[in-house]
């Protein structure tokens, strides 16, 4: 006979058992990528034990560095500078009540979550193109123009939601403490919101560092990012050397992460 | 200072403050938009780009194509197959990310306060992993010596590998996997809201477990399965990067048919045409999304 | 004009909005509130009294009328060029600072050196018996601690008001007993003026000098303690303060009749007409039939000390009377009894 159990209202029927799938087939496919990053050998498809050879003859590439030094100019700069006029919106959008044409801010500040980015893409790829024609200018700012903007709701979002967390009263009480408007915001404002910047930076950093489709078709010739370079890498063999530049990517985006999460559960 | 100038003032200081990100906006994102759109109704250029001549060609070529010798003209069935396949592809992912998506959305509300945080991050180290390398994960997991295929033949289950990597197949296994956090972070959000004392009620008045489900849980939850279901569905319509990896080439959606028409020599007024319309279903999906919600909010 | 006033409010009025759309908060509020004085402003959610308490602190600006603060006209002032200071409901407390910092920060925004900021945190810490935990974060604090930094932050740069918004509102019925004691303490040590926001009744007949009872955005009654309760100018102000029992009578030839018939002997300041009777449940008493005013027990609550009877005279009028519990012997529901009224107040119908 079956053991009485406690009847609990939370179960629902195979749920337990679908979720835990779940996670088993999200993690399968990155644990068998991590772990074939420190394959021994030539071959893909076979172990040749444990080695980091993939992840010295990824960093010995020339190719790989030019990459990722331009891949990280790019995001920090997209980071700093979305991170910057999100923080200009945010403190514009929220606590100080509704007022005309806020929806309309809302809808092109998050514009770049809704539309897909291959419309963007295109988009971005006929008018910078006339540009270059024009300008005959056909470095990064490009890139990093494109990066910034779609990086804006990223940072915007944490944010804002740091700003509708604080408690407007902190305001009111410096101002009813003697600060003026530009102390209020120097002693209170900044500093409480602080970790929200640091975290919209930080995501803003991550999504510049990921993104494939706009970069590959706004980029210059020679102007391979990470991402680009392991996809354009694609239309030969699969070798290792692409696992291991993924596990690291992989690697910096979990300590981003972690450090996301520091940051924004420090705030009670 | 009377109330009115107040808020003017907020206004002003809104909009102000708002510039920089808009300036930055309307220049790398929402404008160039525009531009799209009048490429789509110009006359396809020589080798590549227009010509400044009002056409309709590239519209009419979203959907229908003429015989070079006589002219007649007939519907493009190549099209129509990118198309088709994009909607299926982007319904059938949908409906497993919800499938798998919701018990892992209750699975993790359900857990203890302590740990719940800790399941929720397992969610989101996929979300923010770069979606090449996930597909080439699943890529490493599907192809022919991959992991599946090893296993089944050791197994003695199959005697061949079967070829996943490359077909439609791949592409849903493929979509399917990167966009499942999207599904779950909108459910988890909707069940994580959700009274639990609900259900208590459901049992005390006599349902089951499946009616409980039904009549009480996915109604409630209904913002939710909207919300995922749209952030699933709009970026799968619009997938690039996972069909052009997974599918080879050969099994095209409509972000690859675009990224064609955009090569030398292609026709950029129909890849405008084509993404104008991607732009407008994802529209219609959003403002039916937003109809539907606002519609629930009021009900209560 | 009189130098003895800290605030005097001259038909203060707040409108919200504009159009049809326009809300009340606050309207035509004539109020003087001496130096040195307990004011609490009391009254239901919604009655106005925090508006006015923020119009007072500079954060909202009246629509109509005057303040003034020992005389000055501060009505355009803001609130960071005010020497008033504000204890907020939520206390908001900076959550990125010490304690010590927290209180500091009023005098520091002032321009007042550090050994002075210093040195004053430091006395209004320990007036507020906080001095142990200058160095800790406002989370780090209990929500009675919270509360006394709260106050030693306000109290620090020495305003001529202090505006206190419900700020005992978080804390749990013990602890809000204690600091009730506390604020009339500090308030009697440091000798400023206290306006204090309450919807509680009995804390506003407990703590304070004066009380202004507002509803509707209308100042009703002001008075101390002892006059709201014994003499309400209405009948909100009589059944807002403490439990009151309201009968319907008609006066003729200088004496109330009541809806039974039975006459009481009150004294009247009008001479006709009909009126309303508020009658305290301590006013009545039960005594044996036949003797007073026939009625018939419907209720009882014992509440310990005392007990409440609910008693339904002959016209169908319910009638709640308040008698100790050990005095006297215990009526049961059905019991016919008769009553005996003292103290009435006679209002306007």
């Amino acid at each position: 006979m079956a053991k009485p159990r406690a009847f609990d209202v939370t179960t629902l029927p195979g749920f337990t058992f679908i979720a835990i799938l779940s996670f088993v087939l999200l993690y399968a496919p990155i644990v068998t990528l991590v772990v074939y990053s420190f394959n021994g050998g030539n071959s893909v498809n076979q172990w040749g034990g444990f080695s980091l050879e993939w992840y010295v003859v990824a960093f010995n590439n020339a190719a790989v560095q030019d990459a990722t030094m331009r891949s990280l100019i790019i995001a920090l700069w997209a980071a700093v500078i979305s991170t910057s006029v999100a923080t200009l919106a945010a403190l514009g959008t929220t606590r100080r009540g509704k007022f005309k044409g806020q929806t309309v801010i809302y809808i092109i500040i998050n514009q770049p979550l809704m539309v897909p980015e291959i419309v963007t893409a295109v988009a971005l790829l006929i008018f910078f193109s006339s540009v270059k024609l024009a300008t005959g200018y056909s470095g990064l700012g490009y890139l990093i123009l494109a990066h910034s903007a779609f990086c804006i709701p990223f940072a915007y979002l944490p944010i804002r939601a740091r700003l509708e967390g604080m408690d407007t009263a902190m305001e009111t009480a410096a101002a009813d403490l003697y600060a003026t408007p530009l102390q209020t915001f120097r002693y209170v404002t900044l500093p409480l919101l602080l970790p929200g910047v640091i975290a919209g930076a930080m995501l803003a950093f991550i999504i510049s560092l990921d993104n494939v489709v706009i970069t590959e078709f706004v980029k210059s010739a020679g102007q391979d990012t990470l991402p680009t370079y392991m996809l354009g890498q694609l239309r030969r063999a699969l070798t290792p050397e692409v696992n291991a530049i993924s596990t690291t990517l992989l690697a910096l985006t979990i300590f981003i992460l972690i450090a996301f999460a520091l940051v924004t559960k420090k705030r009670n | 200072m009377s109330k009115p100038s107040g808020q003017r003032s907020k206004g002003v200081n809104g909009w102000l403050l708002s510039t920089p990100a808009l300036v930055l906006l309307l220049l790398a994102a929402s404008g160039p938009l525009l531009i799209v759109a009048a490429y789509s109704v110009m006359e396809k250029g020589d080798y590549s780009g227009v010509r400044w001549v009002l056409s309709g060609e590239g519209w009419f070529r979203v959907l229908f194509e003429r015989d070079i010798f006589d002219q007649t003209v007939s519907l493009a069935d190549a099209n129509l197959s990118i198309f088709w396949r994009s909607v299926k592809l982007s319904i059938a992912t949908t409906l497993i990310t919800f499938f798998l998506g919701l018990p892992t959305a209750w699975f993790i509300a359900t857990r203890p306060a302590s740990s719940r945080a800790f399941w929720l991050f397992l969610i989101t180290i996929p979300f923010w992993t770069n979606l090449l390398i996930r597909t080439f994960a699943i890529m490493e997991v599907i192809r022919n010596q991959g992991i599946l295929n090893t296993a089944l033949m050791k197994s003695g289950l199959i005697s061949e590998p079967i070829q996943i990597l490359y077909t439609d197949t791949a592409v849903l296994i493929g979509m399917a996997y990167v966009y499942l956090p999207l599904m779950v972070l909108p459910l988890y959000a909707a069940v994580d809201r959700f009274d639990f004392k609900l259900i208590e009620a459901g049992y005390d008045l006599y349902a089951s477990r499946w009616q409980i489900l039904r009549r009480v849980i996915l109604p409630i939850i209904k913002p939710g399965i909207i919300a995922g279901s749209i952030l699933v569905f709009i970026p799968s319509l619009g997938a690039y990067v996972t069909p052009r990896v997974l599918g080879g080439g050969k099994n095209m959606m409509i972000g690859n048919f675009i990224e064609l028409q955009f090569g030398q020599g292609q026709n950029w007024p129909l890849g405008a045409a084509l993404s104008t319309v991607l732009l407008l279903v994802v529209l219609v999906s959003l403002v039916v999304y937003t109809r539907v919600s606002s519609r629930d909010n009021q009900d209560g | 004009m009189n130098t003895n006033v800290a605030v005097d409010a001259q038909n203060v009025g707040k409108i919200y909005g504009i159009g049809n759309s326009a809300v009340t908060a606050l309207g035509d509020v004539s109020l003087s509130i001496q130096k040195g004085e307990f004011f609490t402003l009391l009254g239901p959610s919604g009655c106005g009294k925090t508006t006015l308490l923020r119009c007072i602190a500079g954060f909202e600006t009246p629509t109509s009328g005057a303040i003034h603060l020992s005389g000055r006209d501060i009505t355009h002032t803001p609130p960071n060029a005010r020497p008033v200071n504000t204890v907020f409901q939520s206390y908001a407390l900076f959550p990125h600072l010490t304690v010590a910092q927290n209180v500091g920060f009023g005098l520091k925004m002032l321009g007042k050196p550090a050994d002075e900021v210093t040195k004053s945190v430091a006395r209004v810490l320990a007036l507020v018996k906080l001095e142990e935990f200058a160095d800790r974060f406002p989370q780090q604090l209990s929500g009675g601690q919270q509360q006394r930094v709260a106050l030693a932050r306000a109290l620090a740069p020495e305003p001529e008001v202090l505006l206190l918004d419900e700020p005992l509102s978080a804390l749990d019925l013990k602890l809000r007993k204690e600091m009730q004691s506390e604020l009339k303490r500090l308030q009697t040590e440091t000798g400023i003026t206290f306006i204090f926001v309450t919807h509680d009744q009995e804390e506003a007949l407990t703590m304070s000098d004066r009380i202004g009872v507002m509803s509707r955005g209308a100042l009703l009654q002001v008075g101390t303690p002892h006059e709201i309760y014994e003499n309400p100018a209405d009948r909100f102000v009589a059944d807002f303060i403490g439990e009151t029992n309201f009968l319907e009578g008609t006066v003729a030839d200088g004496k109330v009749r009541i809806g039974t018939g039975d006459v009481l002997d009150v004294a009247l300041k009008v001479q006709t007409g009909a009126v309303t009777l508020a009658i305290r449940p301590e006013q009545v008493s039960i005594v044996p039939t036949g003797s007073g005013i026939a009625a018939k027990i419907t209720e009882t609550t014992y509440m310990g000390t005392d007990t409440h009877y609910t008693l339904a005279l002959d016209d169908g009028s319910d009638i709640v009377a308040r008698v100790q519990s050990n005095t006297t012997q215990a009526h049961k529901v059905g019991d016919a009894v008769a009553i005996r009224i003292g103290t009435v107040q006679v209002l306007q119908s």
